[in-house]
């Protein structure tokens, strides 16, 4: 088991310009359970989880890891840089479109945060990023630039990157989204591992199997607001809001053949 | 045509185009670091820094390179900054490109994809490491080719050194010219250096581009 935080969102708000992106959001969770995050493109789903480590910066209310509070000291009194990064060290993220670096190999790009981060030597940096690309089954690709790496191995060398420095919280957004299809199952694999080991993880994602199977409770989002947070099988397969019903059915009928 | 003279003015050519190629190296050199400094801080200074900074830039585009020179060398003693030839002509150049320098940084700053800055942040990289390990690798990359080009630009800009009696290439031209009536021979000798230059300068370019790109294309 690893030591795992928890996350309270209170009241978030997020405006871009006269648009609210968030409204309101309310969200509790516990340490070592996985939440889903459904619901249409443009719902806020994204900018949701992105203000969990504060890469986007919600207007007002409250984010809290652990019970501290991310990205202000006190209302409208912005968190200092460096109090800021040392918050982000312990929250890992991946992203949809991986956002490797494309100028290092697999492994100095998991060992890039150890050395500047995490101020370790060289060495041992490089030990560890072979250790974490063997977890992700990577062991034979750790010296290809991310160009010689197919969708599914870029995403697992950025699942590596996150986990090497050893986070507390896993942040996914639409971690399969770019990958063809008949690469979903590695990256998703993967991530089942981590959480059946007990990492909290927040996954923003359009693979409902994942959510059903995986989630501990599942959010449905829709302009901004967070509709339902529930366990999957009252939001995936009993929902009562008419909302989460007829995105489903679009979801059904895309995915039928 | 009459070729003999150059066995009497061949090496004072000779010398004025080393001086030219001194002074087109630490030229783009200098102006290459400042125009760095410049997008550096256009990117990360507060706002009325940058301000200070456009305006800059705006004035030595919007002026030409001759008057700038002028205006260095010969106003220059009014204020107390009395310069050799060779020295001020290096301060002009390095002035005059600065800011076309400091557009392509710029630009090539920006063909950074947001997302690998923000996973450099995401996993809480400090700024300046993220400036030294990931902006600064990528964004050199892609301002490659317009560097290059603007270097070769700068080759043929020495020659405007020559009005303040800087003894590079064209200065010796002009005197040889003067002194022999050879107009058309000491031109064309001229036009010959400068082209085996920007040749060989362009490909030098060509293969560092090849080179330093050669994991950053995406293979299909």
């Amino acid at each position: 088991m690893v030591a795992a935080s928890s996350v309270e969102m209170r009241k978030v708000n997020k405006y871009y310009d006269k648009f609210q992106a968030l409204k309101d959001i309310d969200l509790s969770i516990l340490p070592g359970k996985v939440t889903c995050l459904i619901g249409p493109s443009g719902s806020g789903k994204s900018t949701l989880l992105r203000c969990i480590n504060f890469l986007e910066e919600y207007d007002s209310g409250e984010v809290r890891i652990d019970g501290q509070l991310i990205g202000y000291d006190a209302p409208n009194k912005k968190m200092s840089g460096r109090k800021l990064r040392e918050m982000r060290r312990s929250i890992g993220m991946v992203f949809q479109q991986f956002n490797l670096w494309p100028h290092m190999t697999a492994r100095e790009n998991v060992a890039e945060g150890l050395i500047r981060v995490r101020r370790m030597s060289k060495a041992e940096a490089q030990r560890r990023a072979a250790e974490a690309l063997v977890k992700v089954g990577l062991a034979d690709k750790m010296e290809n630039h991310p160009s010689r790496l197919s969708g599914g191995q870029q995403q697992r060398v950025a699942i590596a990157r996150a986990l090497a420095m050893e986070p507390k919280l896993m942040l996914f957004d639409e971690p399969t989204s770019a990958l063809d299809p008949e690469l979903v199952g590695e990256v998703l694999s993967v991530m089942r591992t981590l959480a059946s080991e007990g990492m909290t993880m927040v996954v923003v994602t359009h693979e409902m199997g994942f959510a059903a199977h995986v989630a501990d409770q599942v959010g449905f989002m829709e302009k901004g607001e967070l509709v339902g947070v529930d366990s999957p099988d009252r939001i995936l397969h009993r929902p009562e809001d008419a909302r989460i019903q007829s995105f489903l059915r679009t979801y059904h009928e895309r995915n039928s053949f | 045509m009459e070729w003999s003279v150059f066995q009497q003015y061949g090496p004072s050519l000779l010398r004025g185009f080393g001086n030219t190629i001194i002074c087109w190296a630490l030229g783009t050199v200098f102006a290459m670091a400042l125009g760095l400094v410049i997008a550096l801080i256009q990117r990360y200074a507060p706002r009325w820094v940058t301000w200070f900074v456009q305006a800059y830039i705006e004035v030595i585009r919007g002026t030409p390179f001759l008057v700038q020179l002028f205006v260095l060398y010969y106003g220059g003693p009014l204020v107390g900054l009395r310069l050799d030839a060779l020295p001020a002509g290096l301060l002009g150049l390095t002035i005059y490109g600065s800011p076309y320098f400091a557009e392509i940084f710029r630009s090539g700053f920006r063909a950074v994809p947001h997302g690998q800055i923000e996973a450099a942040r995401a996993i809480g990289m400090a700024e300046t490491d993220i400036v030294r390990r990931i902006l600064l690798p990528l964004g050199l990359v892609s301002s490659l080719p317009a560097l290059v080009n603007f270097s070769i630009i700068l080759t043929k800009e020495t020659v405007i050194l020559s009005i303040i009696t800087v003894p590079e290439l064209l200065y010796q031209v002009q005197r040889m010219s003067a002194e022999t009536f050879r107009y058309v021979e000491a031109n064309l000798v001229l036009a010959l250096f400068f082209w085996g230059l920007v040749e060989t300068i362009s490909r030098v370019g060509r293969r560092l581009e090849t080179r330093i790109t050669k994991h950053l294309i995406e293979r299909t």
